[in-house]
């Protein structure tokens, strides 16, 4: 069956920082407006909004889809919310392409809004309420313990150390230092500084892990014969995956996320891609944690299994690397405002694959990139694949 | 629609006040397997995406999407959360048939409303946090003043609203799935309990537990595995203002904006002939008569009298809420678009029992997510493809 094709034409973002004075609606219509502007648009151009948003704790409102509607651009127009968990930022890329190949629109706007400061005193604290209510809850687990327990037995099955996870932190951190949105951006930061830092739960540390933040992602996805009268450089949409395992977290082995494996096999057959360590010019991989790069990796199968600390040793993935992974700075370094941070993701492809990334620019013409993003209770994994080539 | 998407399987369980007996996970698991044995399909041979509804808040649960793939047999599969009404669900759904990438793609939607203590409460969090929420009004007192003014401008009055409670109670007595089937008397309805004026007690509905269940696919898998498929000829959604401040107060504009759409996909030009017979949102009384004008299935100001003469009624000539509706069924949460297009689908196939409505082949179901939103959604359904002309 023939499919209709599914650009991205524009994209915009918000500062990611610690605690915006804006309301989150405010936040949402900045990066919206952001978005529009760039590709000359207007709210009257757009057919329908996508919105993502991650756990309605954060801010304390109930139904933050609806809440969140009017900032986001949809008064007056079909909206839906969607959500997976931390995965909720790259899901939106086969949530707008879904709403666009569907053939019911033209013009979608897709805004993924944050803001997790409102949250007192810590927003640590909302994700008590991700666990089960009868065999969880009681325990009072905290996120940082489960991905302590994920890095502890990722480290074990393959031998791998801190020091060797830690490299992620200090690449990330560089790279976010060339990001004018970014939070954590610190060009001179260096193994040491990580390994020396704070012990959060063993063995995850301070400089392991994202910061809590506020931000807001916005981008314009538009249908083929339309995309190409908006920009003379559309960006397609080539292939999108996305896989929800278990709740039962705790009977899967945490070494190796088969979820995100099966997203990115649904992602690749889409996309034409049958080996993707050659046809993937850019990654984007979920980081909220440094280890998590280099298991998504894994699953992504652009690594051997246990052997991605070793693309990251020899700069495979740096920004002038073979194989360039998080060269926005990721999550670690740009921050992790749950679901605008995925979307950022997917915008840090749009821009790199326009050669419009700046400072952050990859050398060479890349032709196609991978944002993935992963969430729930170790559970799932989204995959959005973008290109320069139109899809066949 | 360019390809058809028809609805080939339903299941659900309930609807009941309470259900100690069984968590939501059971209730979602029976709604499953009866929708997956209705259509013939295997979940993890067959169904290629899983769409759930739900809120965080109504569940207790942040990320509540974790807890919905096992018991729809979606475990490692392509699964997703709408925060939505089951009908934007029901739209996700048709959206990723429409791709041409995916043949089967079920939606689930459910209420467990007994296990919540205070949801009044939870409500008020809906309002918005920094302008609406220090006022400390209680979310009904915005159906209320939304009452107020309807009533106003169309001239409706509350006996009015009150024969609709009369109606959707009667109907529900034949539906077995229904929980508050009652024979009531408009009197009965006036003199309940004020409760944030002009609503009186017996207009609200009252929630209901349980789960639904839809399988949905494309024209070619229909065609091979359902004898009766539902066609999804149109469907739409849209949101007004969620500002109290900056929206209608007497007109459904999302109702209306929704109608729009899935009547301009479905080709449908003059609903108020064409539709033959509606299940629509009735949370509250007046919402049904203010959203029977929004679809344009009758004038303003008139969706009231012709509840009084019976035109809505089962034997009228547009029935309304066959099932019950919200008022007689319950409302079920996220699940209350689902429930209106099961009634939809069973009558459209001739297996609605006792509350059977003669020859029809439209049908339409709308859906609205309550105070405070200006959210709504509607489909038209259809058991022959292109309407009775094809």
């Amino acid at each position: 069956m023939s499919m209709r094709r599914v650009a991205v034409v524009g994209a915009g973002m918000t500062r990611f920082v610690r605690r915006a004075m804006e309301t989150p609606k405010e936040l949402a219509w900045h990066a919206a407006r952001m978005a529009l502007d760039s590709c000359g648009l207007t709210l009257k151009d757009v057919g329908g909004v996508c919105i993502g948003s991650a756990p309605d704790a954060f801010d304390g409102v109930h139904m933050k889809g609806e809440y969140l509607s009017d900032g986001s651009g949809a008064w007056g127009k079909p909206v839906m919310r969607s959500y997976v968990g931390g995965g909720t930022g790259v899901f939106l890329g086969p949530h707008g392409w879904y709403h666009v190949a569907s053939g019911l629109f033209d013009v979608v706007l897709v805004v993924a809004e944050e803001k997790m400061s409102s949250f007192h005193p810590h927003a640590q604290a909302a994700f008590l309420t991700i666990f089960d209510h009868t065999t969880e809850r009681p325990l009072e687990p905290n996120l940082l313990w489960i991905f302590a327990l994920e890095m502890n037995r990722y480290m074990q099955t393959y031998g791998i150390s801190k020091r060797d996870i830690a490299q992620v932190a200090v690449k990330n951190k560089r790279n976010a230092a060339d990001h004018p949105c970014a939070m954590l951006g610190e060009a001179s930061i260096t193994v040491e500084d990580v390994l020396n830092s704070e012990v959060l739960a063993w063995p995850v540390q301070r400089l392991d892990v994202s910061p809590v933040s506020d931000g807001a992602v916005a981008i314009v996805m538009a249908a083929e014969g339309v995309a190409e009268r908006i920009t003379d450089r559309p960006v397609w949409v080539q292939g999108v995956g996305w896989n929800l395992d278990t709740a039962y977290w705790t009977n899967r082995d945490l070494a190796y996320p088969e979820y995100v494996e099966r997203a990115a096999r649904m992602a690749y057959e889409m996309a034409g891609v049958r080996e993707p360590r050659k046809e993937i010019h850019i990654v984007e991989p979920y980081d909220p944690f440094d280890y998590k790069e280099l298991h998504h990796l894994e699953g992504l199968l652009l690594a051997d299994r246990g052997k991605a600390p070793e693309l990251t040793a020899q700069g495979v993935t740096g920004r002038g690397g073979a194989m360039p992974v998080c060269p926005s700075g990721g999550l670690l370094g740009v921050g992790n405002p749950i679901a605008a941070a995925g979307l950022m993701k997917v915008a840090e492809l749009f821009w790199q694959l326009r050669g419009e990334a700046g400072a952050r620019q990859v050398p060479g013409t890349p032709e196609r990139g991978l944002a993935q993003a992963w969430g729930d209770l170790m559970q799932v994994g989204t995959v959005t694949i973008l290109g320069t080539q139109r899809p066949a | 629609m360019m390809h058809p998407v028809a609805i080939i399987g339903v299941g659900w369980s309930g609807f009941r006040p309470v259900t100690p007996d069984v968590s939501y996970k059971e209730l979602i698991y029976e709604a499953a397997v009866r929708a997956y044995a209705d259509a013939g399909v295997d979940p993890r041979r067959d169904v290629d995406s899983f769409v759930t509804v739900s809120e965080d808040f109504h569940e207790g649960t942040s990320i509540f999407d974790e807890y919905v793939p096992d018991q729809i047999g979606g475990a490692q599969r392509p699964v997703h959360t709408i925060t939505g009404d089951g009908l934007h669900g029901l739209a996700a759904a048709a959206m990723q048939i429409l791709t041409g990438r995916f043949r089967v793609v079920v939606v689930e939607g459910h209420s467990k409303a007994s296990n919540i203590l205070t949801l009044p409460h939870i409500t008020a969090y809906a309002m918005d946090p920094i302008l609406n929420r220090p006022l400390r009004a209680n979310p009904l007192a915005v159906a209320g003043l939304e009452a107020c003014r309807y009533m106003h401008e169309s001239g409706t009055t509350r006996e009015q609203c009150a024969a609709v409670v009369v109606k959707n109670r009667r109907n529900a007595l034949r539906n077995p799935a229904a929980a508050f089937g009652a024979d009531l008397r408009t009197e009965d309805v006036l003199v309940s309990e004020a409760v944030a004026s002009p609503l009186a007690r017996l207009e609200i509905s009252d929630h209901a537990d349980g789960a639904i269940v839809l399988v949905l696919a494309d024209a070619e898998t229909a065609g091979r595995l359902s004898p009766r498929p539902a066609w999804i000829r149109g469907i739409g959604w849209a949101n007004d203002s969620p500002s109290l401040e900056s929206r209608s107060w007497a007109r459904a504009v999302y109702a209306e904006q929704a109608a729009a759409m899935a009547y301009k996909m479905a080709g449908i030009g003059n609903p108020a002939e064409e539709i033959q017979f509606a299940e629509v949102d009735d949370t509250y009384a007046y919402k049904e008569l203010q959203h029977l004008e929004a679809l344009g299935l009758c004038s303003l100001g008139r969706a009231g009298p012709l509840t009084v003469e019976g035109a809505t009624a089962p034997d009228g000539c547009l029935p309304i809420n066959v099932s019950g509706g919200s008022l007689g069924v319950g409302h079920l949460l996220e699940a209350s678009g689902l429930a209106r297009v099961l009634e939809v689908v069973l009558q459209l196939r001739g297996q609605a029992g006792s509350r059977q409505l003669g020859d029809v082949y439209t049908g339409l179901a709308q859906s609205w997510r309550g105070v405070p939103t200006t959210s709504g959604a509607v489909a038209v359904l259809s058991n022959q493809l292109g309407g009775r002309e094809s």
